[in-house]
């Protein structure tokens, strides 16, 4: 048996909750004072899930950098490997406000769209 | 030249005040005046996403929302001058410089000052210690970040949990910073529960509660800091003292409502908000100049500011065309018990447009506790909380019918079990 401890983000109480885990099952939750606090602990111990936000390095723009997300949030254990293939790619010039900079980001199968749009220089 | 209403900035309350003010009168020629090069103010840093969640029912980043508005603003033909900074604002006149125009007036019908806050910077902190490089706020390394693509630095350590340095611890460690601690001066952190997890908790930076900054070292560049454990009068304790070694500090120490136009102008100053005071329809002690926006008071949402924002701009829109102050009874708002302050200060019931919506903010954390709203003395609301953090702005709303009588104040407090 695992326990695992998490505070809960859906309002300022910030419960703090302990799941008792066997494997992959949850045995118990524990600490939440609403139902929202419970299906909150259930999905973070089991598949949590971050968007990540970041900036693309744009050739050929009136800026420098565009800010960029990913579509869908991804593993979170995945965070730093998005955050590198983000860091290596690069986009040109012009950019429109949900144009699709990387198809597939690192392997998650989530694309990652621009946030903001860009003239030409 | 010549305008309606002249808007003082063209950020997420500037963009929000044009559009309601044009949707309520299509004929006002509105004007909105910007310093930065671009419209959208903050937003277009705050490339995180946790933004419209109540407006659009959706989450979107920083620049997302700022482009929604665009859109709108450029589908109601609004007029607005980029690069342009105001210099001075008078009852019926606003005066700003450009480079193409130099310096020029607009004399107008109305005017909404929409200036945003600021940071408090390292003086207004009395942090001791050497002046090295390496101490920002946290705003602009978010701007050094998120803009202009540079990394302030590699061993952070942060002062103060309000959202923006802990959207930051996030951002510098993304971005391959190491972020050693995040240190608050209070017991609890001013931030939202859901940054404290998803930036602190998620890469296991430390949130440091109690504890502040005692000494900057480093000569050229910043090399350590010192922190210590204050006690319950908020002073360092003998003894707790850690030096960190890293080269930069962030500052995330709260945002000051940038006023210097609206003192210059007159207008009355609310100390606990260093905002104007306002009533309900958003308007100062001088007629015809309203106010939105962090410049009134400090917002966690965005949302909030562009509701708010909306009936500013309604309200200066239906000046314009009435062409007169409002009137009818007045019903003064007072702070009670916990409540640090509310907005609006003041109810002219005849000119509400539609419900009341009071917002406040407490001084304390209360548990288990009561809202009451007391109508000359008269208890008209009592609703438990489970919470209510100074970190989380709080409402109530009355409705309209439920002010008609005579009424001559509204007491908010908020009592404990």
């Amino acid at each position: 048996m695992e326990k695992r401890e998490l505070t809960c983000i859906n309002c300022p109480m910030g419960c703090r909750i302990t799941v008792t885990m066997e494997g992959d099952d949850i045995i118990a939750v524990e600490g939440n004072t609403c139902k929202r606090g419970f299906v909150y602990a259930c999905n973070e111990v089991k598949s949590p899930v971050r968007t990540v936000t970041t900036t693309i390095k744009v050739i050929g723009g009136n800026v420098d950098r565009v800010s960029c997300k990913t579509k869908e949030p991804v593993p979170k254990d995945k965070i730093f490997e998005v955050m590198e293939a983000i860091n290596k790619a690069s986009c040109k010039a012009p950019v429109a406000i949900g144009d699709v900079l990387i198809e597939d980001c690192a392997g998650t199968g989530i694309p990652v769209i621009a946030t903001k749009s860009v003239s030409p220089a | 030249m010549k305008a309606d209403i002249v808007i003082v900035g063209g950020g997420p309350a500037g963009l929000a005040a044009a559009i309601a003010a044009a949707k309520e009168d299509s004929n006002l020629n509105i004007l909105i005046l910007e310093r930065d090069h671009e419209l959208g103010g903050i937003l277009n840093q705050c490339i995180h996403n946790g933004f419209g969640l109540h407006t659009f029912n959706e989450e979107l980043t920083g620049p997302e929302y700022a482009a929604r508005f665009e859109e709108q603003l450029y589908g109601l033909g609004i007029r607005y001058m980029l690069d342009t900074m105001v210099l001075d604002v008078a009852s019926s006149a606003v005066t700003a410089v450009n480079s193409k125009e130099g310096v020029f007036t607009v004399e107008c019908g109305a005017i909404v000052l929409c200036m945003g806050c600021r940071e408090r910077p390292r003086g207004a902190l009395n942090i001791p210690g050497l002046r090295p490089a390496g101490v920002f706020t946290a705003g602009t390394a978010q701007r050094l970040v998120n803009i202009e693509g540079f990394m302030p630095g590699r061993e952070v350590v942060i002062l103060g949990s309000g959202d923006i340095g802990l959207i930051m611890a996030r951002r510098m460690t993304l971005e391959g910073a190491k972020v050693k601690a995040v240190c608050e001066l209070m017991p609890y952190s001013g931030g939202l529960k859901r940054n404290i997890v998803q930036c602190l908790d998620d890469f296991d930076i430390p949130l440091l509660l109690s504890h502040t900054v005692i000494d900057i070292k480093g000569k050229e560049r910043v090399t350590s800091v010192v922190i210590a454990e204050v006690d319950d009068h908020l002073k360092p304790v003998p003894g707790t003292e850690q030096e960190i070694s890293c080269d930069t500090l962030l500052l995330s120490c709260g945002l000051i409502p940038e006023n210097e136009l609206s003192r210059s102008a007159g207008v009355k100053i609310n100390p606990a908000t260093n905002g104007p005071v306002v009533n309900e329809s958003f308007e100062t002690s001088i007629p015809g100049v309203f106010a939105c926006g962090n410049v009134l008071h400090v917002h966690d949402l965005v949302d909030y500011v562009s509701e708010e924002s909306g009936r500013a701009g309604r309200s200066a829109a239906r000046f314009v065309k009435a062409n007169k102050a409002g009137e009818g009874p007045v019903i003064n708002i007072k702070n009670g018990n916990g409540i640090r302050y509310t907005v609006p200060s003041f109810v002219r019931v005849n000119e509400l447009d539609g419900d009341l919506v009071i917002r406040f903010r407490s001084g304390n954390v209360y548990r288990d506790s009561y809202i009451n709203v007391l109508f000359d003395g008269e208890t008209k609301l009592h609703r438990r909380k489970p919470i209510i953090t100074p970190g989380e702005m709080e409402q109530v709303i009355l409705k309209k019918e439920d002010l008609t009588g005579a009424i001559s104040e509204i007491l908010i407090e908020i009592t404990e079990n």
